[in-house]
């Protein structure tokens, strides 16, 4: 025993980098929303980039740590305490057997990622440990945390009989800064379709509806270019789709595999971190973007996450950051 | 058995971006059992290559999606590099149908068929009718999606089409073979579903701790046995 859940939080699901291989059976991605926080909090407490962390949607659970752990906490930000200490986010935190770990409300962004040093065990499924709540597979039982589940990490030689907050931190600007309006890079439907003009020309706003599955927004009614007669088509991630209702739906980790509706768009990957972090009632605007625009903002982040992990290595002796 | 095989290069379907990491190949724009069957012809060719940049291989009705491993070279335009690749292989145009037969038990009517009476309604047939007419399709996984290991089938016979619910039900059991509109499918776990059910089997649609975790594989042939039936 490790971790044990008090309280499960609103929505706190493992997740890794998701899954590949499977879409042919109907499997859809899963992973991470905020891969970029994912990664950058494994990467503090020592682990590769693709070990399983917790995602926090809006409120965390209440944690009881059996053992002691280094944990990160990064993504949103997040009111988080150990034992009544205010725990900050963004580096690693030594935190003795017996201390309890409580995740309350974002302040800030909509999903936060708990990593422990050693990665949480979790069995792979498909080829990732990912909760996928649609199939009700991976993470634990396929299913969000309840009060009562326990989570195990592996044994990590961690001695400390106090918290110890290192006085450093990471800063995950540009990707995620709260005071600046969001804005997602838009790849065309297609090389030959463009995007609806009315995407780019309003300013949406986040609806409630909105979960893993896909972002739902209201701002004005588009008109679908040729709504009748949509079969079924592969979609993915990132997909911005324009039901008969004409209000459009960015596709998440969690969307299915095939869709119906129109697809008027592709939020380009840089950008999902800043998407997963948007809560309701919260705006969002559109630009368009070219493909070699989208692959140099990839490759910048890249760079960035790099750079941030040769830098965790170099403050933390000993810990491994070999991606 | 290939019925019509022409070479062809540049008889590739029309091929577009889906994304940044993936490539959509479209042979049509209908649900009809040929380009379909295009589609799993093709795909097959392709999974007996699979390239290591090729992550999935996705088919639909009428369209194939490509998913590329494109973190492997973060600097090169693999979607550009997969097209290059895509026309230079010497893939046959084909319509043979080299799927499995799979024969799946079904228990008509009854709480397993709640829809069942409104569907012989609706096609101005008896129950018995109904049942014998849905037991002697045969039946082709266009493709798996909604959920995992769904199967969306083509074959079912126009008299038996039906358009959803207007309201989906909360809780349809797992197993649950239904009707919407002129497409048949098979739920594989509990949970909303707005098709109208009329029967159910116990076979396991998808188990994730299975090898291969679905029951069907787009491009299979699937026929429906009455578990009535001795």
């Amino acid at each position: 025993m490790s971790l044990r859940v008090l309280a499960p939080g609103l929505l706190t699901t493992i997740q890794d980098l998701g899954r590949t291989g499977s879409r042919h059976l109907g499997v859809g991605r899963a992973g991470a929303l905020d891969a970029y926080s994912h990664s950058i909090a494994n990467l503090l407490v020592g682990n590769r980039v693709d070990a399983a962390t917790l995602e926090i949607n809006l409120a965390g659970p209440t944690l009881a740590c059996t053992r002691a752990a280094v944990i990160a906490v990064c993504g949103a930000d997040i009111e988080a305490r150990i034992d009544g200490q205010s725990l900050p986010g963004w580096r690693p935190v030594r935190v003795p057997a017996g201390a309890t770990v409580s995740l309350g409300p974002c302040r800030n962004g909509a999903r936060a990622y708990l990593a422990v040093a050693g990665g949480f065990t979790v069995a792979s499924v498909l080829g990732s440990a990912s909760t996928d709540l649609r199939g009700g597979f991976g993470g634990v039982h396929g299913r969000a945390l309840q009060r009562g589940d326990t989570l195990s990490f592996p044994p990590m030689q961690v001695a400390t009989d106090a918290v110890r907050i290192p006085g450093w931190w990471i800063d995950p600007s540009p990707e995620l800064q709260w005071d600046v309006p969001a804005v997602a890079r838009v790849l065309p439907p297609s090389d030959s379709e463009p995007s609806p003009h009315g995407l780019f020309a309003t300013t949406w706003r986040i609806t409630s509806a909105s979960n893993r599955q896909g972002l739902r927004m209201e701002g004005r009614v588009l008109a679908p270019g040729d709504s009748t007669g949509r079969i079924s088509e592969p979609v993915a991630p990132g997909t911005i789709q324009l039901p008969a209702d004409g209000r459009p739906i960015v596709l998440l980790a969690d969307a299915q595999t095939h869709g119906g509706y129109p697809r008027i768009g592709h939020v380009i990957r840089a950008d999902w971190p800043r998407l997963a972090q948007l809560r309701p009632g919260e705006a969002l605007r559109f630009r368009p973007c070219t493909h070699d625009e989208a692959r140099q903002a990839r490759l910048d982040q890249a760079r960035r996450l790099a750079r941030i992990a040769l830098a965790i290595t170099a403050r933390s002796p000993g810990a491994k950051a070999d991606r | 058995m290939a019925i019509v095989e022409r070479a062809t290069a540049d008889q590739l379907p029309a091929i577009d971006r889906l994304g940044e990491d993936a490539l959509l190949l479209r042979f049509g724009d209908a649900i009809d059992a040929s380009t379909n069957a295009r589609v799993h012809a093709l795909s097959r060719q392709i999974a007996r290559i699979r390239p290591a940049w090729l992550l999935d291989i996705v088919p639909a009705y009428a369209t194939l999606a490509l998913f590329l491993d494109i973190d492997a070279h973060p600097d090169l335009d693999m979607q550009a590099d997969a097209i290059g690749w895509l026309r230079r292989q010497a893939f046959v145009e084909s319509s043979s149908d080299e799927g499995r037969l799979v024969r799946i038990p079904v228990r008509y009517g009854g709480d397993d068929g709640p829809d069942l009476a409104d569907v012989a309604a609706h096609a101005g047939m008896t129950v018995a009718d109904v049942v014998a007419l849905h037991a002697s399709g045969r039946y082709t996984v266009a493709m798996l999606g909604f959920a995992p290991g769904f199967p969306y089938l083509l074959g079912l016979d126009k008299t038996l089409a039906m358009p959803r619910l207007a309201t989906p039900r909360l809780h349809v059991q797992a197993g649950s073979v239904g009707i919407g509109g002129e497409q048949a499918g098979i739920y594989p776990r509990s949970g909303p579903g707005g098709w109208r059910i009329i029967g159910r089997t116990s076979k396991l649609l998808f188990d994730p701790a299975r090898e291969p975790p679905a029951l069907l594989a787009p491009g299979d042939r699937v026929e429906f046995v009455s578990a009535a039936d001795p």
